[in-house]
């Protein structure tokens, strides 16, 4: 199969980036450096081509009502230019997707989702809020997404844009319209590093010029093009799960730890409300955890068993070194009851046993 | 300078004079893994066949085993490599090689690849 190719792609290798196949697209893991380019976004700034993932527009009269129906976020709680995380559950609870919903205006919304789930979670849209007045069409062939991320992001941003774009303007989780490059378009304060920055929904004709526009100007600032290896290190410490990892459809998001993103107290009934209810009042039967290995030197790897004991507990899901901490850190599922917190764990680094601690998520907090 | 022979698997190895087998890996691998943060090797006196796994190698995103590309037994590894796995990444053929190893099969050599039959294999990949 011919792998899809984002308009940045010749950026990219002109970089010298080093291509890989993510999801049947061919994307950059890394330009120079996993770890200088994860610094960069925790140090100054790091610029992010994911233009693979997926913006939908849900429009009509019943809009809302229809959003309403598919997450269990409270979508009703949005106001103009404010937005939300949730998840795309099945009847069962199980998770077919985690996105971000913005409120554009009372009868249109953007559904940011993975790249990998594009095509079935516009199916599963359509399928499910057909009996509502609203449509959803996809806008990822005409719209890139670009992540500006990292302390400095900010600053880069206000020296193009005569728009205000400092937390009062634009506080996490809001979205407006910016011009940059002599092109308008949407931006929202959100991200998946752990750091302040910015997601860019950029039309493709503009993409490239708002790509170079900011990766000259940030230059001063230290900002650096960024690929998906340091992505996945800068989720990974900041506790943020990724689909097909952490989440899948056996998962719900009770099990998952985000809880707080489910509403069983909204108004409107939603796909997966029966059995999270009914899970949560039974109780959870697995959960997810984090751990860390500050001794070891070998990391924790996604299907790694962990052990309390000559008991199997649970699964590594994630893991890698953490490029902050200085020493590897992971998140897994332990199976409820069996694995106690008091009780010491160990990670069966093929074949071997090594010490592991629970800790609290996420690994990495910023300052501020 | 002897010449270097590959396998498959990117691991490739050159015999000296006196008969000795250095096992490294190749520059392709070091590009694919990424930066290096752990290497596990044997212990010197540890036999393997060919094709046998002898150790792993850590990156950053990944973990990968590392297959003998002879068969032979251990009789050094570079121990400088726990303390600077780096080295695989900035000279994986030199500064960074893993295993010397003497060889029982020298002619085993033979069934791998040479530095040109290598290029042209990594080129049709």
């Amino acid at each position: 199969m011919k792998l899809q190719c984002t308009p940045l792609h010749a950026q990219h290798l002109q970089l010298g980036a080093k291509m890989v196949d993510f999801g049947g697209w061919d994307m950059p893991v890394q330009y120079h450096s996993i770890l200088q380019e994860h610094a960069a976004v925790r140090e100054r700034a790091g610029l992010f081509d994911v233009s693979h993932m997926g913006v939908f527009e849900v429009q009509g009269a019943q809009a809302l009502a229809a959003l309403d129906h598919l997450f269990p976020n409270d979508i009703s709680r949005l106001v103009d230019g404010k937005g939300l995380y949730t998840q795309l559950c099945n009847p069962q609870g199980g998770i077919l997707d985690d996105l971000l919903v913005f409120r554009l205006q009372a009868d249109c919304f953007w559904v940011i989702v993975n790249a990998s789930n594009r095509e079935p979670d516009l199916r599963w849209i359509k399928e499910q809020i057909r009996d509502y007045d609203a449509k959803v069409k996809s806008l990822a062939d005409q719209t890139g997404i670009l992540a500006l991320q990292g302390p400095l992001a900010g600053l880069i941003l206000s020296d193009l844009v005569l728009q205000p774009t400092d937390r009062s303007a634009l506080p996490v989780f809001s979205i407006r319209t910016i011009e940059l490059a002599g092109c308008e378009f949407k931006i929202s304060r959100s991200g998946y590093t752990g750091e302040d920055g910015f997601e860019l929904y950029v039309p493709h004709h503009a993409l490239c010029a708002v790509w170079d526009l900011l990766l000259k100007h940030g230059q001063i600032h230290g900002l650096e093009p960024v690929g998906l290896g340091a992505r996945d290190t800068l989720r990974l410490e900041a506790a943020m799960p990724l689909y097909g990892h952490e989440l899948n459809d056996q998962i719900t998001p009770l099990e998952a730890g985000l809880g707080w993103s489910v509403k069983l107290d909204k108004e409107a009934d939603f796909i997966g409300r029966e059995a999270l209810e009914q899970q949560k009042a039974q109780g959870l039967t697995k959960k997810r955890i984090g751990i860390s290995m500050p001794e070891s030197k070998r990391a924790p790897r996604e299907g790694y068993t962990l052990y309390q004991g000559e008991q199997a507990v649970g699964q590594v899901t994630s893991g890698s070194l953490s490029p902050t901490l200085g020493y590897p850190i992971g998140m897994a599922y332990v199976d409820l009851p069996i694995f106690d917190p008091q009780i010491s764990i160990e990670v069966d680094i093929r074949g071997k046993r090594f010490k592991a601690e629970i800790v609290k998520l996420p690994f990495y907090r910023r300052n501020s | 300078m002897s010449t270097f022979f590959y396998t498959k698997t990117h691991e490739c190895f050159q015999i000296d004079e006196s008969g000795q087998a250095t096992i490294a890996i190749t520059e392709y691998a070091v590009e694919q893994l990424g930066e290096i943060t752990y290497v596990q090797l044997p212990e010197v006196g540890q036999r393997f066949e060919k094709g046998e796994p002898f150790g792993e190698i850590e990156s950053v995103k990944t973990v990968s085993e590392l297959y003998a590309p002879i068969t032979g037994t251990v009789e050094a590894i570079n121990t400088e490599l726990d303390a600077q796995p780096e080295l695989v990444n900035q000279a994986p053929q030199i500064a960074g090689w893993l295993l010397k190893m003497k060889p029982e099969r020298p002619e085993e050599q033979d069934a791998c690849m040479t530095e040109q039959a290598y290029q042209d294999y990594l080129e049709n990949q």
